[in-house]
């Protein structure tokens, strides 16, 4: 096995975890939590792509993920904050309570 | 404003009045002050008018042309001659009495007396306008403040009585203008007298045989089926039997005030329209119905007076007496259909017949609506009671009263020295030789008019007093003094009728020479 | 032309002036009006005197005696209506007739109806009455005489209903006026004809009047579609107005209930001019009546005047039978003057213009004396009308009486010494000739005996025996006052009397057949006096048989009311007694208006019935239901639109909203379902690629 399957192997790991906990999960908090991880998943295959490829020297996967993680935690900070303003609003966060949007 | 009349500042007359009554007269003596002073202008505007006219001559003068939707062959195009003056003459004159008659309205005083002013300026642009464009408005503009007027300050039955007027006379004006679309459309023509022209050079037919499939035999029919149209208009309006049914009811329905400008005035539209519209146009038409209109007009005069026979209500009587004496004009007005040639014996039978249709017109129109404002200072003293067995024995009371409206009630009758009688003694001599049998049928309306008018009087002033009335007070000077004017002028046609025919005259020549 | 021929048009204005101003005046200024319309009547008077003697002057210089004034009034098409007044010799004898009459009446008035309330008006109605009359007589034109004529009518409706507060008078002026309009409308309708024939109504203009030579002769040659010549046609229409107006059958009827009105107005209308003006109308048109077609049947009557002469013999009889069962005073001359009126037409259908006019003109005379007489009876027994409840006047009125006397004898035709007798007599004798039947002649005569009959009736019943006034009242216990006693009138009511009865007798001089003065002066000649007018044909067997009738009716009549005197008034009376069916149907005139009432007036309201009922339900039936038809059109228009348009397009709003609604349940609104949703088909996706990059 290749270090680069490997890694991607441990992305997809990763992915899937996030994934079932945004699926699985009824509290929004955790379900944040899971898109933090699947998005780390996303970095994770950007590094790794980035140095078993074709020119590692010109640090172009670095930049991708640390735009990446700036984004992420600027996504993170307005989804807690809509959680909160959800939570005043009507004293939870459990995700299958809110359903305002349906059609 | 114009400092010499022409008829377009005569027709802006109540117009402008009608506006000022309604933003100046807040209070009631204002609004009737303001109102009459107006109508009083349009008086003596006519008068001026009927200075500058010359009798002499019998065509349209005080023309007025000025172009306004050339497109659709539309021209403001005013004139008058003897007949429009006089109707002029009539209208001016009865509009102020029917104002002194609803002197004392209660309710809304101002726009009532918008409303007979807004009346009186469709009633001026009727006579005189000479295009269809807004001949048609004016006649329509006539149609609505009489119907507000009845709808608002009607008797109990007045939301009937309304509708019914205003749907008669709405299919009247509908099948009306249907006719002169109709024209309009193969001709391209809405001027009346330009049409005139035509159907007497015979163009007329000849435009309508361009109508899709027609013929020279199509054309024929189709011009009888828009005569008919229009005819229908106007047999609404005079009214002819049996399209009269509407009058009766409005009559009696209207305030009374209302109902002296719809007898004295509105039904003259009717007659003017036939003279001044269908007659020079639809001569040959007409021509060719000229028996069954005879019938139709013998049918009105007796049918109506027979009808006047039985009423009990004072102004259904005067209503029935009113659709009797129009049946005399169209008695006149159909006779004259008569093909003569040139034979100048039989011209001079037409223009006894056709003056005696004007007189009769103006006569009509004065001593009806003089006799329903007798009515209207009847009902104002009996508290609104107006039945024939009402009353009994008020001449011990009202001495004056039973003299001054018993002179009214026998010019209706047709008493020699007062002004009905010349009138229908033109209208039979030239009837006679034209028709002798429908001009002697049409004397027994003359016989139960008799009947039915001394009835009346024997009912209402003779016989023994009706204690209920016995403190009735006599007319009042003020009264007295606004009677004299119409009581004066019935005197004055009765004895001197050269007043009025010295006018007309002309104008009766050049219609019959045009009618050979 | 002489001043009075130019200005005769003030003879009718004066007294028009007058009842103007008097209908001006208040009502308690009674001398005032009184002399007013008196001084107006007399100046009349005195001008129509002036009148009279131009004529008579004319004729003695033997220049022509017919002047006439024509002016134009108004204009229609290219000609102009003229009127115009004349004066020849049968105006100026109305005219003087008319004015001397009714001054007699005026002043008459002043003592009748001095204690009326409405004098005033009394006085105001007769002036314009005297105009309008006066007016008829001068007209040169049919048109300016019927309208005089209908405003006599109005006024003649007025007098009659002058106490309108009684229902019968206000009915019986209705009646008048709607019995003579009858009459009048066919007037109007031979006007009309004439008119058109002739072109002109003026009766005489220098040649173009329609009584003129040109015009009767066109008329004549004219004929109608049922082969009638136009002149009979016009002549037998405005005979049907004088008809009317004299109340000849079957028009009569009017004139007995006309008695309603105030005694003079009954003396002075209906007795002496208005009802005469009918006789006149005829006399005036008398070339129209007589117009005949060529020379040779200018012996024989034409049609026209033979209906006259018809109409006029049945009319005498038939209301002289009448008169002889009436029990009212004014009513039994009411009958006669009926009757006589008869005679006159009869005169003039078979003897002409002068013979009717002669006897117009007398009986104007004798029967207004009458008339006042009756007034002043009347007057003196406290407005008491029933002659079997008075007799015994003789002797408390003198002068009445005596005057009476003189008319009623002179009604009778008492020979020789009275007027009636010359007149009636020359009507024999004419209709003794006519060439066309006997008939009329002996309905003369039979009328002739009634007359005398029921005359010496009357004054039996009124004059002698004794007076039964007192006990009729006594008899009635309201009567709390004395008995009234009759007394003699005031000498404002008798002189006019004694006037009037020296003229009844003085008058038959002008016309006895050997001084025929008045059928010259009529046809323009001078008179001339010759006893051996006596001896032509026929006159005095005549003469002979008319004194004789007249003595065996008097004579009936002494022998039925004057054998013995008449004791009470509750009686039957001495003709009942003996024949009671005949006497109630004459009591009950025959029963015509019953007739009338049964057949024409009961038409005519079924057929104003009628008319009204076609209006209320066929013609506003019809309209009704093209409305209702409409208002149906528009309620099946309003139920497609609710329950057809209206219900699918709902329903095809609805489907869309159910399936909307069905898609809108997947929206759940649960982002981790849409998320399962993405994620099945993401795996999907996988395993598809997979798949495919294996394969």
């Amino acid at each position: 096995m290749t270090p680069l399957s490997s890694c991607l192997m441990l992305s997809a790991l990763l992915f899937s975890v996030g994934f079932a906990g945004v699926l699985m999960r009824r509290n929004a908090i955790l379900i944040l939590i899971g898109i933090e991880l699947m998005l780390n998943a996303a970095n994770l295959n950007f590094i790794a792509f980035w140095r078993y490829g074709s020119a590692p020297e010109a640090l172009t996967g670095v930049m991708f993920v640390i735009f990446s993680i700036g984004v992420a935690a600027a996504e993170a900070a307005v989804g807690l904050a809509l959680i909160i303003s959800i939570y005043r609003h009507r004293k939870t966060t459990q995700i299958d309570r809110i359903n305002s949007m349906r059609g | 404003m114009n400092l010499t009349p022409s008829i377009s500042s005569l027709t802006v007359v109540p117009l402008v009045g009608a506006l000022a009554v309604l933003a100046l007269g807040s209070n009631r003596k204002l609004a009737r002050g303001i109102a009459l002073a107006f109508a009083f202008l349009a008086l003596i505007f006519t008068l001026l008018l009927w200075h500058r006219f010359n009798p002499a001559s019998g065509t349209l003068q005080l023309e007025e042309i000025h172009a306004w939707i050339p497109v659709l062959g539309v021209q403001y195009h005013v004139g008058a001659d003897g007949l429009s003056l006089l109707m002029l003459l009539l209208s001016t004159l009865v509009v102020p009495m029917s104002m002194a008659a609803s002197w004392n309205i209660q309710e809304k005083p101002s726009l009532y007396f918008a409303l007979i002013l807004l009346l009186e300026a469709g009633l001026i642009g009727t006579f005189t306008a000479l295009n269809f464009f807004h001949w048609f408005l004016f006649w329509e503009l006539s149609l609505i403040p009489a119907f507000f007027l009845i709808r608002l300050w009607g008797g109990s039955q007045r939301a009937t009585a309304a509708t019914q007027f205003f749907l008669y006379t709405m299919v009247g004006s509908v099948t009306l203008l249907l006719s002169f679309l109709a024209l309009f459309l193969y001709t391209g023509i809405f001027d009346f007298i330009t049409l005139g022209e035509l159907a007497r050079s015979g163009h007329l037919l000849q435009s309508l045989a361009t109508a899709p499939h027609g013929t020279a035999a199509t054309a024929d029919r189709f011009a009888l089926l828009i005569c008919l149209g229009a005819l229908l208009g106007f047999a609404v309006k005079v009214p002819i039997v049996p399209f009269h049914t509407w009058l009766p009811a409005t009559y009696a329905e209207a305030p009374t005030g209302t109902t002296m400008l719809l007898t004295g005035t509105m039904s003259k539209m009717g007659l003017y329209g036939l003279i001044r519209i269908l007659l020079p146009i639809f001569y040959l038409q007409m021509r060719s119905m000229r028996t069954p209109l005879l019938w139709l007009a013998v049918a009105t005069i007796v049918l109506s007076a027979y009808a006047a026979l039985v009423q009990k209500d004072l102004k259904r009587i005067f209503a029935y007496s009113s659709i009797n004496h129009l049946g005399y004009c169209l008695l006149g007005i159909f006779s004259i259909l008569k093909f003569t040639g040139d034979d100048p014996a039989m011209l001079s039978e037409k223009a006894a017949a056709l003056s005696g249709v004007f007189l009769q017109m103006f006569n009509h129109g004065l001593t009806a609506a003089t006799l329903f404002w007798f009515v209207a200072l009847l009902e104002k003293r009996s508290g609104g009671l107006r039945g024939l067995n009402d009353f009994g024995g008020l001449r011990k009371v009202a001495t004056v009263f039973a003299g001054l409206m018993g002179m009214a009630l026998f010019s209706s009758l047709g008493l020699p020295g007062l002004n009905g009688f010349i009138g229908e003694f033109l209208i039979f001599k030239g009837v006679f030789p034209l028709a002798g049998w429908a001009a002697s049928l049409s004397t027994l309306g003359l016989l139960l008019t008799a009947i039915f008018l001394l009835g009346l009087i024997q009912r209402v002033f003779a016989g023994p007093l009706n204690p209920s009335f016995a403190h009735m007070p006599d007319l009042t000077t003020a009264e007295r003094l606004s009677l004299f004017p119409p009581l004066a002028l019935m005197v004055a046609l009765g004895i001197y009728p050269q007043l009025v025919l010295g006018v007309i005259n002309s104008t009766v020549l050049h219609l019959v020479q045009q009618l050979r | 032309m002489t001043w009075i021929v130019r200005n005769l048009w003030l003879i009718p204005a004066l007294p028009a002036l007058a009842a103007g101003l008097t209908a001006l005046a208040k009502r308690h200024q009674r001398r005032y009006s009184a002399a007013l319309a008196i001084g107006a009547m007399g100046l009349s008077f005195l001008l129509s005197l002036c009148a009279f003697s131009q004529v008579m002057l004319a004729i003695t210089h033997g220049q022509p005696s017919r002047q006439v004034v024509n002016f134009p009034w108004f204009e229609f098409g290219n000609q102009w209506l003229k009127l115009g007044w004349m004066l020849d010799p049968l105006t100026a004898i109305m005219l003087v007739m008319v004015t001397f009459v009714g001054l007699l009446i005026f002043i008459y008035s002043t003592g009748y109806m001095a204690h009326d309330d409405n004098f005033t008006r009394f006085f105001c109605f007769l002036s314009l009455f005297a105009a309008a009359m006066l007016g008829v007589i001068i007209a040169n034109s049919l048109l300016l005489l019927f309208m005089c004529w209908e405003l006599v009518g109005l006024t003649s409706y007025l007098l009659i209903g002058f106490w309108y507060h009684k229902p019968s008078a206000a009915a019986a002026a209705k009646k008048a006026f709607i019995t003579t309009r009858i009459g009048d409308l066919a007037f109007l309708v031979g006007m009309l004809w004439l008119f058109s024939q002739a072109g002109t109504l003026l009766f005489y203009d220098q040649g173009a009047g329609c009584l003129e030579h040109s015009a009767l002769t066109a008329m004549v040659a004219h004929l109608t579609g049922i082969g009638m010549a136009a002149s009979t046609g016009i002549a037998l229409l405005i005979f049907a107005g004088a008809v009317g107006k004299s109340g000849q059958v079957p028009l009569h009827v009017w004139l007995p209930d006309a008695m309603e009105g105030p005694t003079p107005v009954s003396a002075l209308i209906h007795a002496a001019t208005m009802v005469a003006a009918g006789v006149f109308l005829v006399a005036r048109v008398y070339p129209l009546m007589a117009a005949h077609s060529d020379a040779a049947s200018a012996l024989s009557a034409t049609t026209a005047l033979q209906v006259v002469t018809w109409i006029g013999a049945i009319t005498a009889v038939f209301a002289a039978l009448i008169a002889v069962a009436q029990n009212d005073i004014k009513r039994i001359l009411a009958y006669s003057t009926v009757s006589q009126l008869g005679y006159m037409m009869m005169g003039l259908g078979v003897g002409g213009v002068a013979v009717g006019m002669f006897h117009l003109i007398t009986h104007a005379f004798f029967k207004s004396l009458l008339f006042m007489g009756a007034g002043s009876v009347i007057h003196g027994c406290h407005e008491e009308q029933d002659i079997r409840r008075m007799g015994g006047l003789s002797k408390l009125m003198p002068v009445t009486f005596a005057t009476y006397a003189v008319g009623m004898l002179a009604l009778c035709g008492f020979p020789l010494f009275f007027s009636g007798f010359w007149s009636k007599d020359a009507i024999l004798h004419a209709a003794m000739g006519w060439s066309i039947s006997r008939i009329p002649f002996y309905l003369g005569s039979l009328g002739a005996l009634l007359t005398a009959f029921y005359m010496t009736r009357q004054v039996y019943y009124v004059f002698f025996g004794t007076s039964r006034l007192a006990s009729h009242h006594e008899a009635t216990p309201a009567a709390h006052t004395a008995p009234p006693t009759p007394h003699e009138s005031p000498s404002s009511m008798t002189f006019p009397l004694v006037l009037l009865a020296s003229c009844a007798i003085l008058l038959g001089a002008v016309g006895t057949p050997a001084w025929p003065w008045f059928d010259s002066f009529l046809s323009g000649e001078a008179p001339i006096f010759a006893f051996a007018g006596f001896l032509e044909h026929g006159i005095l067997p005549v003469m002979l048989t008319s004194t004789l009738i007249v003595f065996l009716g008097l004579a009936l009549g002494w022998w039925f009311y004057g054998r013995q005197p008449i004791l009470s008034a509750d009686l039957p009376d001495a003709l009942e007694q003996l024949q009671p069916g005949i006497f109630r149907v004459l009591q009950n005139k025959f029963y015509v208006d019953e007739l009338y009432e049964h057949t024409v007036i009961r038409w005519n309201s079924a057929l104003a019935t009628f008319s009204d009922w076609l209006d209320r339900w066929v013609w506003n039936g019809v309209v009704m239901t093209v409305s209702n038809l409409v208002l149906g059109l528009s309620w099946l228009a309003r139920s497609t639109d609710t329950y057809l348009v209206n219900t699918s397009f709902d329903e095809g709003c609805n489907t869309v909203t159910t399936s909307g609604k069905l898609l809108a349940r997947l929206q759940s609104g649960r982002t981790q379902s849409y998320l399962r949703l993405v994620g099945i088909a993401f795996a999907a996706l996988v395993l598809v690629l997979i798949w495919s990059a294996r394969s």
